[in-house]
């Protein structure tokens, strides 16, 4: 429960509010962003939620903005933090950048959507696909009034009746990020697999779906001798479409899909994963010169396999300058404002592995703060290839009208955001020649 | 025209515009008004002129004319009359989305006026046809009770809202549900507060009638029950987390309705909304209790765990509620977790409010056989650039040592590497870990403390000195050139902060009872700068008392200062037992997300004494359960008044370690709560150590705020503060436990000094 909700620059003032309940004073907005300030000025950890005079201030950050929630109450923080979010990424698909911009260009439409989205402080409707179908930016006429969609209230809330495709597809891809930290010693110490299945559903009516997986568990529980390899999902979640009961039961994954790109399930495994893509970088430090960097990468996957869009980031100092590369493939820009040098290669095949040299000056005066010790982070993509070796067995599709359909279905491995190596080595201890 | 008052300025040309004859420029006039309030001008002023367009056929311009009117209807309570008519009129209108817009705008008006024509049009909207118009009626009932409590009882919406319950589609079920439980929250308020209370609009209104059916105004009935856990698999997600609420709240039956709740919500765990799977993880925490089945405790116990890893990956805010929740449950069950520690690991880029709840965590799951990785990872933590954070992983290092035996040596050698580099913070902060360490493990890690000396110079903190100068006192036997290393300290010791001075008086004494040959001189010293140059009372009585003990009966001082004190132990929960279990009816609320209950942050944020009593007294069930857990809870306070040892595991001091700073006045409160929790069975026994428990807790609850303004910790970070208070606190512990045991000589002779 929210009394109010508000959406704050920067600098702490409201771009736009809208109050619920009238038990917390919109006066309190003013006092969240100095709160914080104080907070920060003694040293003390900023929350996202935290209390102050008998008010509750719950908050997330988006870009350049807060998000604001305040109550009196003991509310569920975990619905109205979440509530914030969805708000943010409603109001992203509505505006494309929610950014001060947007917000102000805006007002009559968030007003709409605040009020449509939240009632008394209480979550109302926040599928912004739903929400698209009767608030929009074009004023409605007599002649055709907007309606409620039956979805806002229906037992099926994320899809509504009467849908028509000429064509009747269905996409599937199935993302796997890659989560995993290597450390010092060149040891995976931690590794994750988050996988998603995506869909874009273009089918008409109401269609009832059915997919099929390699799932260990439903090959074990109906007792069917699994052809090649089954995998263990240590947990998943789904969209609000899929019947959890049901799966709950006998692990069958049926719904009936939204309209047009949802994300269906996500899983979680935490099998160890080696490294995909292995990078390494040796650093030979001249204090108060230069430093270089050496930066090995090696793909570490099937020869056939090709990782798309690889960058490879090497964190270096802050004051870092005049920068010089060699490549022996893709090319290396400097990221200054990272504090990083980035090294890009369009395709990496599997089993090859590149070196890079990087040269970089550093400032005679020394800033006495210590070098921070940031990891190599990585991004890739590789397409066709899971790393847990899901499998889509088939997706069943039963409408009244029993047309016909195309499913297509891809896979893709990627980076997670957090794939990260701690091995960046010191290449000599170097010895300060002292200037004649 | 007519004669406007102001004929200049904005406010006047768009009057004007508002009284357009086109269409057009009338709605482009109310956008801009709408622009100009949300911007913070004032547009109070052009109310009628605004209501005037409030009947059209144009959505958007309606939803407009609404919000302006949300947002001023107070401000003109005369005016709002003018708009009742349409409002009515749009209730029935043909299109559900202007009948429910219309219910919900009038119902948020809050004047008393609209308020009476409010009535006829909801309770016809209660049975309207459409279910998104339902579903909005169903929430004005609570917002008109917040109002005007008497009309809800009058009109019977409440019972209305009871029938929609019942309602065959699943969001009415779900807001029926939330204006309920609204409802009883509200009305449990207006029922503590005095009657004055209600009559605020001025106008003397009856004694609350709806203060009687108060108590029973939303109860559970089984059939009622196994309607919500049919529309629990079929709502929208925020209808989930409303029914998963009010499941908590649930009492069951017996065994079987509580088996047979867990069972139904378990499958929740599969939502992909964090709300509803901490929602769940609640309701199930409230009704474990009731089964019996052991194969379904299993099941429970290992589903629960992969959906609060997947919690880690949500976003920062998100995963940080999280983390808070998580790490409740886990002191209620630790082994929940247990083989997944590796997912707490810090990333480079997380949130520093994230990292420190994840470093708590992992020291909760640490065991025999994760410590390795979790040592490695500690001191990939104490190099990277924030202090803070840096600070906290050297102190999770000390918690590890004392929480595992076996990794003791282990813990001590990675601190010894950290010393090593000479960052200033780090070596203070690992000092001071390595005291724990020693008050944990006496006699064992001797070897290091030559190394510590070497680094004597570079100590600028407070606390880290003191805890330098308590591990030589403590070792003087041991270490050649005490004396020396004291000495410098007696130097400065004007300058030096109370802490450090308690310190070094102390130390000097146990150096001088243990080689009274060679300390005479510096003992002389340290008594006389102590009462003569101190400002500090508790420094100036510290020295007294040290003085005649040693004057009178080098013995019984002996006994006193160089008593052997227990071994520290690191506290499984950082609140009690009976807030634990409250908390953990509450999680995902604010309450579990602070660790703290909710009455000492919600109203003015602080708990009396009375309000504790009156609390106690609420239902009979309740305070047998309680008072059990008193009794335990004051038994452990005495215990370790008896121990001499503070432990934060008295509630008081477990209160103020894991509260943030920012409420550090509520220690207060909390410790206006423990005392009063300390009921009748101990009381007398609390009565003959009033002194000492008064004198225990105002220590740590001093010291951490002292510390606070350059630590800035909060959580567990302040545990090594409070352990650092039992030395300075020994000499008045001493006293009550030489009573306490009846050392009676001891006792006559401390009697006779006074």
């Amino acid at each position: 429960m929210a009394s109010l909700i508000a959406i704050l620059d920067v600098k702490g003032k409201s771009l736009i509010q809208r109050s619920y309940r009238d038990d917390v004073p919109p006066s309190y907005i003013e006092r969240f962003l100095p709160l914080v300030l104080d907070m920060e000025e003694e040293n003390v950890q900023v929350t996202p939620c935290f209390s102050d005079d008998g008010i509750n201030y719950m908050h997330i950050r988006h870009n350049n903005l807060y998000l604001l929630a305040l109550s009196k109450r003991n509310t569920n923080a975990a619905e109205i933090i979440f509530f914030l979010h969805r708000l943010c990424s409603v109001l992203t698909e509505y505006f494309k950048e929610l950014e001060e911009e947007s917000i102000r260009d805006n007002f009559v439409i968030i007003y709409e959507l605040l009020d449509e989205m939240m009632d008394f402080g209480f979550p109302q409707t926040t599928e912004s696909k739903i929400l698209q179908e009767y608030i929009t930016q074009e004023s409605h006429k007599l002649e055709s009034q907007a309606r409620p969609p039956m979805a806002v209230t229906n037992a099926v809330s994320w899809r509504s009746e009467g849908i028509r495709y000429r064509k009747n597809e269905v996409f599937l891809d199935v993302v796997e990020s890659i989560n995993l930290l290597v450390n010092a010693s060149g040891n995976v110490v931690r590794s994750e697999i988050l996988g998603a299945v995506k869909m874009k559903c273009y089918l008409s009516g109401m269609p009832e779906l059915r997919l099929g997986l390699n799932d260990k568990v439903m090959f074990e529980s109906t007792g069917r001798a699994s052809r090649g390899k089954a995998i263990e999902m240590e947990d998943v979640k789904f969209h609000q479409c899929v019947r959890l009961s049901r799966f709950e039961n006998d692990r069958t994954i049926s719904f009936i899909p939204p309209d047009g790109e949802f994300e269906l399930m996500s899983y979680r495994l935490s099998q160890s994963v080696k490294p995909l893509v292995w990078v390494e970088a040796s650093v030979e430090s001249h204090r108060g010169s230069r430093v270089e960097y050496m930066v090995k990468v090696r793909g570490q996957f099937k020869r056939r396999s090709t990782a798309n869009n690889v960058e490879i980031f090497v964190p270096v100092p802050d004051d870092a300058d005049s920068p010089k590369f060699r490549a022996s493939v893709g090319s290396v820009v400097y990221a200054p404002e990272k504090s990083a040098f980035v090294w890009k290669i369009k395709q990496l095949g599997g089993g090859r592995d590149y070196i890079m040299r990087a040269h970089f000056g550093l400032p005679s005066v020394r800033n006495e703060e210590l070098d921070k010790r940031a990891p190599i982070t990585v991004k890739f993509e590789i397409p066709y290839f899971t790393v847990s070796g899901i499998q889509v067995r088939y997706l069943k599709i039963v409408e009244k009208s029993g047309y016909r359909e195309l499913p297509w279905v891809r896979y893709i491995s990627q980076n997670g955001d957090d794939y990260v190596l701690r091995t960046i080595t010191d290449a000599k201890t170097s010895t300060i020649v002292a200037p004649l | 025209m007519s004669v406007a008052p102001p004929r200049k300025g904005e406010n006047y040309e768009l009057r004007q515009q508002l009284n357009s004859e086109y269409r057009e420029k009338r709605a482009d006039a109310i956008k801009r008004v709408i622009a100009n309030h949300t911007i913070g001008k004032d547009c109070s002023g052009l109310f009628p002129d605004v209501v005037k367009n409030m009947q059209t056929d144009d959505l958007e311009q309606k939803k407009l004319v609404y919000l302006y009117l949300m947002n001023y209807a107070k401000t003109q309570p005369e005016l709002v009359i003018l708009a009742v008519n349409t409002f009515v009129k749009d209730t029935a209108d043909p299109n559900p989305l202007v009948r429910a817009l219309a219910i919900r705008t009038m119902s948020v008006l809050r004047t008393e006026k609209t308020l009476d024509y409010l009535a006829s049009p909801l309770s016809k909207c209660l049975r309207d046809e459409n279910p998104y118009v339902r579903k909005t009626a169903a929430l004005c009932v609570a917002k008109v009770f917040d109002l005007k409590p008497e009309l809800c009882v009058e009109y019977g919406f409440i019972d209305t809202l009871r029938d929609l319950v019942g309602d065959g589609n699943p969001m009415v079920v779900a807001n029926a549900i939330t204006a309920l439980s609204d409802i009883h929250e509200a009305s449990l308020r207006i029922s503590e507060t005095p009657e004055s209370a209600v009559d605020e609009d001025g106008n003397p209104t009856t004694p609350p009638t709806s203060a009687k059916p108060n108590a029973h105004l939303f109860l559970i009935d089984p059939p009622t029950l196994s309607k919500l856990l049919v529309a629990l698999n079929e709502c929208s997600e925020w209808g989930r987390i409303a029914i998963l609420n009010t499941l908590a709240t649930y009492k069951a039956v017996d065994t079987e309705e509580s088996e047979q709740i867990c069972e139904r919500v378990m499958p929740q765990f599969q939502h992909n909304n964090a709300a509803v799977v901490l929602g769940a993880v609640k309701v199930i925490m409230v009704h474990i209790k009731g089964v019996q089945r052991e194969d379904l405790l299993k099941i429970i116990t290992r589903k629960m765990a992969p959906p609060l890893v997947t919690l880690i990956s949500s976003p920062p805010e998100v995963q940080w509620v999280a983390l808070r929740n998580i790490n409740l449950l886990l002191q209620k069950r630790p082994d929940i977790l247990a083989n997944e520690m590796r997912v707490f690991f810090c990333k480079y880029n997380d949130p520093p409010y994230v990292k420190v709840e994840k470093l708590d965590i992992m020291v909760r799951l640490a065991s025999d056989k994760n410590v390795d990785t979790l040592l490695g990872e500690l001191k990939e933590y104490a190099s990277e650039v924030d202090v803070d954070f840096v600070r906290k992983a050297v102190r999770a290092m000390g918690q590890v040592a004392i929480k595992i035996e076996s990794a003791a040596e282990r813990c001590v050698g990675v601190l010894m590497e950290l010393i090593e580099t000479r960052v200033s913070y780090v070596v203070q902060e690992a000092v001071i870990v390595i005291k724990d360490i020693f008050r944990k493990y006496p006699h064992s890690y001797e070897a290091v403390i030559p190394t510590l000396c070497a680094n004597l110079e570079e100590l600028d903190e407070p606390e880290a000195k003191a805890s330098l100068i308590w591990i030589i006192g403590e070792y003087a036997e041991k270490i050649e050139n005490a004396d020396e290393l004291l000495g410098h300290f007696l130097d400065a010791f004007k300058e030096e902060s109370y802490q450090v001075q308690l310190q070094t008086l102390t130390a000097i004494v146990k150096l001088f009872l243990k080689k009274p040959d060679s300390a005479q001189g510096i003992v002389q010293k340290v008594l006389q700068a102590a009462t003569k140059d101190c400002d500090s009372p508790d420094v100036r009585d510290r020295a007294y008392i040290y003085w005649r003990l040693l004057s009178s009966d080098p013995a019984a001082a002996k006994s006193v200062v160089l008593s052997v004190r227990p071994p520290i132990s690191l506290p499984q929960t950082t609140v009690s037992p009976a807030i634990l279990e409250e908390l953990l009816g509450e999680i995902s609320s604010l309450a579990s997300v602070y660790h703290k209950p909710a009455a000492t942050f919600i109203g003015k944020g602080r708990l009396g004494a009375e309000e504790m009593a009156k609390r106690a007294t609420d239902v009979e069930e309740e305070v047998s359960r309680e008072k059990a857990l008193q009794t335990v809870m004051a038994g452990q306070q005495a215990e370790n008044l008896l121990d001499f040892d503070d432990e934060p595991s008295t509630p008081a001091a477990s209160a103020s370690t894991s509260r943030p700073a920012t409420d550090r006045g509520l220690i207060s409160t909390q410790q206006i709560a423990s005392v009063t929790k300390s009921t009748n069975p101990l009381d007398e026994l609390m009565d003959l150590f009033s002194t000492a428990s008064m004198a225990v807790p105002s220590q740590p609850a001093g010291v951490p705020a002292a510390a606070m303004g350059s630590g800035g910790m909060g959580g567990m970070g302040g545990m090594g503060m409070d352990l650092m208070s039992p030395p300075s606190a020994s000499p008045v512990a001493g006293q009550s436990a030489q009573q306490g045991q009846g050392q009676k000589k001891a006792d006559d002779d401390l009697l006779g000094l006074f």
